[in-house]
């Protein structure tokens, strides 16, 4: 397999067939997820420790299928609650868990680059589960999953990614990865909401909605991210969902088969009108949730596969 | 005791010159300067041939933090006296920013007695500009200096009340007293750690634009254009506040400023990879920005190149990069890596040793600082060009927090003198 690094930490250090080679496997893993058997061995005998620093109910719970599925053992550390809350370090609690021999560690934190901090430390692979405002590779792949499956390709795609681009880890994966396997970016938001120097990442910036998806294959909403903003960005939500909200009417500017996506959990009538995010023909919503499961379980194969390999090796010399 | 140091490459800020020659020290004091080829036969108690190395005046590092009081496991006078002395830092005006704050005569008094017994090179204080650096209450300006207070600065807290900071510098006028400031706008820089632009944004930190710093140069000016007081900024990192202070200069305001000698050697793309060792305050800028400051140094624009030495314990280092803590350590780094200014061909020697020494002893009204007869003997002599890789472990901090371990750096002190007296031989 050509994709063997220690640690998936961003889309950023990834190739076109690194990318490729985890979305091929992962399309494996579609399959057998919709058995009723559902059970592969990837990860048999291994200890996989979610390490959640921020809230989550979905990318948790996707990731812990995810390792049952491949038989490991998960163990689920609510971070808010514990060690920290008493003055414990990050790299403290890093080595502590260290010691208890894990072979997978899935870390969501608050912080930009708190996740390659710890992949310093422990000896274990390391999945970035969203860092900050930095990356979170693994929806970025379950996006590239899903476009994949509803278009049939993954290049030259027009994508419209709307919305909060300033606050988020997942617009950043996106724009690495779908830049990546050659597709044109559109970023649609208000001008408080990019990110400075965003210009440069080979993107377009449109101000506009109406025209920013005029003619676009896909439409990728963001949330608009009340818990990370510092001040007023917007003036009012009201304002926010009359100019970049997605509504009928705003969607009718894409291409006719043009899918809508979102990384969830929706702001129903903030950035997303309800009747758009549950269109069967067109929202791809519940199809993400789905590859969410089928790309991390085939990310943890692949970094199982390098771990066993480095073994066996450290074990030869 | 009679010292004389020959066939030493003489370094005169003053004048600008780079000449091989002899130096008489005696009675702690500079008694000859001997250049071409001078009778040097007089009867001596020791002689030092320096082997045509650099001969220069001992730096003088205004913006020194010591942890002391306060924070003593992270720096003491002692191990950052040591530290300075390694470096060729021949005086140390250290910050108020301690915990408490050096804002009363009494805690300035503590700092005094512990500064004379333990530190081997000069040490001057600064005192808090405010009470508690809180911005609200004028500190007691007149008692801290005939304490021998010799600035007055809130260090990277900024006196945000207009009002406030106009008194300040109303009342330290009237008093002949130096106030230093910071520029940056704080409410602008909130929970900044980076320079905005794309690099920040890919790393995904929060980051504020350099134009802080040219708003909060504006406002400082006006205030002191109406008030006349003698005002030195601490540290500008970037073009934008570049502009501004020439044409503060231009137009006759009595102000001077200083760069940080991490913002001349490093730029904003050592952050990549979230190493903390690299956050400072400000955050490191861009090249272009790096350039302009160098040049601004080169040219006299910027007074003073300082170490901002900052002692950061590696507790409060190893952290994620937004909550790390800010600062670097530099005192035995400065003079290396100011080196890089000269073999990078920005400046000179004599224009380096003019920010580093003549400067700042002109700003604080101090007789050292130069090469002259009748000064003190405070000198450093170094090898220019001695190539050698940083190892932080090697460091006399307390705290090894340096950007530049590991970094190959070029030129090394080899014997730093204070009033005439040996503090360092390497």
């Amino acid at each position: 397999m050509a994709f063997s690094p220690k640690h998936l930490l961003g889309i950023e250090h990834l190739s076109p067939t690194d990318i490729t080679a985890i979305l091929d496997l992962a399309d494996t893993y579609v399959d057998l997820n919709r058995k009723e058997q559902k059970h592969g061995g990837a990860l048999t005998g291994m200890t996989q420790v979610n390490m959640f620093f921020e809230n989550s109910t979905r990318t948790q719970a996707s990731f812990e299928l995810a390792g049952k599925r491949l038989g490991a053992d998960v163990l689920n550390l609510a971070m808010g609650a514990s060690s920290i809350k008493k003055g414990e370090t990050l790299i403290d609690t890093a080595m502590t868990l260290n010691a208890m021999n894990p072979d997978m560690l899935v870390v969501r934190h608050p912080n930009s680059g708190a996740v390659d901090l710890l992949s310093q430390k422990v000896k274990c692979a390391v999945l970035n589960a969203g860092d900050g405002r930095h990356e979170h590779p693994t929806q970025a792949l379950l996006d590239a999953l899903t476009i994949r499956r509803a278009k049939g390709r993954l290049h030259r795609l027009n994508v419209a990614i709307c919305g909060d681009i300033a606050h988020s880890r997942v617009a950043r994966s996106n724009i690495f990865l779908l830049n990546k396997m050659e597709n044109r970016i559109r970023l649609v938001g208000p001008q408080t909401l990019m990110p400075s120097g965003i210009d440069k990442f080979g993107v377009e910036v449109y101000s506009d909605m109406n025209e920013g998806l005029k003619d676009v294959d896909v439409v990728m909403m963001l949330r608009l991210q009340r818990e990370r903003m510092d001040g007023g960005f917007i003036p009012s939500e009201r304002e926010y969902y009359y100019r970049w909200g997605l509504t009928r009417e705003k969607l009718a500017n894409a291409k006719d088969d043009a899918i809508v996506m979102h990384p969830g959990p929706m702001n129903r009538g903030v950035e997303i009108d309800g009747d758009v995010a549950d269109d069967i023909n067109r929202s791809v919503i519940q199809e993400q949730v789905e590859m969410g499961v089928a790309v991390r379980m085939a990310a943890m194969d692949l970094l199982a596969q390098g771990l066993r390999t480095r073994r066996r090796e450290a074990i030869t010399v | 005791m009679k010292i004389l140091l020959t066939n030493a490459r003489i370094i005169d800020p003053e004048a600008g010159t780079d000449e091989i020659g002899a130096v008489l020290i005696e009675k702690g004091k500079l008694a000859g300067i001997y250049t071409g080829n001078p009778n040097l036969d007089f009867k001596v108690d020791e002689t030092i041939d320096c082997m045509g190395k650099c001969l220069a005046p001992g730096i003088i590092d205004i913006g020194v933090k010591i942890g002391e009081p306060g924070e003593r496991h992270k720096e003491s006078f002692k191990s950052a006296g040591t530290a300075a002395a390694c470096g060729g830092v021949t005086t140390m005006v250290i910050r108020p920013d301690t915990e408490p704050a050096v804002d009363g005569p009494e805690t300035l008094e503590f700092v005094f007695r512990r500064a004379v017994s333990d530190a081997p090179v000069k040490v001057l204080p600064m005192a808090a500009l405010t009470k508690g650096r809180k911005g609200l209450e004028m500190a007691e300006i007149g008692f801290l200096k005939d304490a021998g207070a010799v600035a007055f600065t809130d260090c990277d807290h900024v006196v945000t009340d207009n009002k406030v900071f106009a008194r300040c510098l109303t009342y330290a006028k009237g008093l002949d007293a130096l106030v230093i400031a910071h520029p940056q706008e704080p409410m602008f820089s909130r929970g900044a750690c980076a320079t905005s632009g794309p690099l920040a944004t890919k790393l995904g930190l929060p980051a504020v634009s350099p134009i802080a710093e040219r708003m909060q140069l504006q406002r400082d000016l006006a205030l002191i254009e109406m008030t006349g007081a003698r005002v030195h900024f601490d540290q500008l990192s970037c073009a934008a506040g570049l502009n501004v202070l020439k044409r503060a200069k231009e137009k006759g305001l009595n102000v001077t400023a200083g760069a940080s000698i991490h913002h001349l050697t490093l730029n904003e793309l050592d952050i990549e990879g979230y190493p903390t060792f690299f956050k400072v305050k400000p955050p490191l800028r861009n090249e272009t920005d790096r350039v302009a400051l160098a040049d601004a140094v080169a040219s006299g624009l910027i007074d003073i190149i300082s170490s901002m030495h900052t002692p950061q314990d590696e507790e409060s280092k190893r952290l994620p990069f937004e909550e790390a803590a800010s600062g670097a350590v530099a005192l035995e780094t400065l003079l290396p890596a100011a080196m890089q200014l000269v073999h990078g061909e920005y400046m000179d020697l004599p224009t380096l040793w003019r920010a580093l020494s003549l400067n700042p002893a002109k700003l604080l009204g101090l007789d050292t600082g130069r090469m002259a007869v009748g000064a003190p003997a405070d000198l450093v002599l170094f090898d220019a060009d001695k190539p050698f890789i940083l190892d932080r472990t090697q460091l006399h901090s307390k705290s090894k927090n340096t950007p530049f371990d590991g970094r190959r750096m070029q030129g090394r002190v080899m014997r730093t003198f204070v009033s005439g007296k040996e503090v360092y031989c390497g």
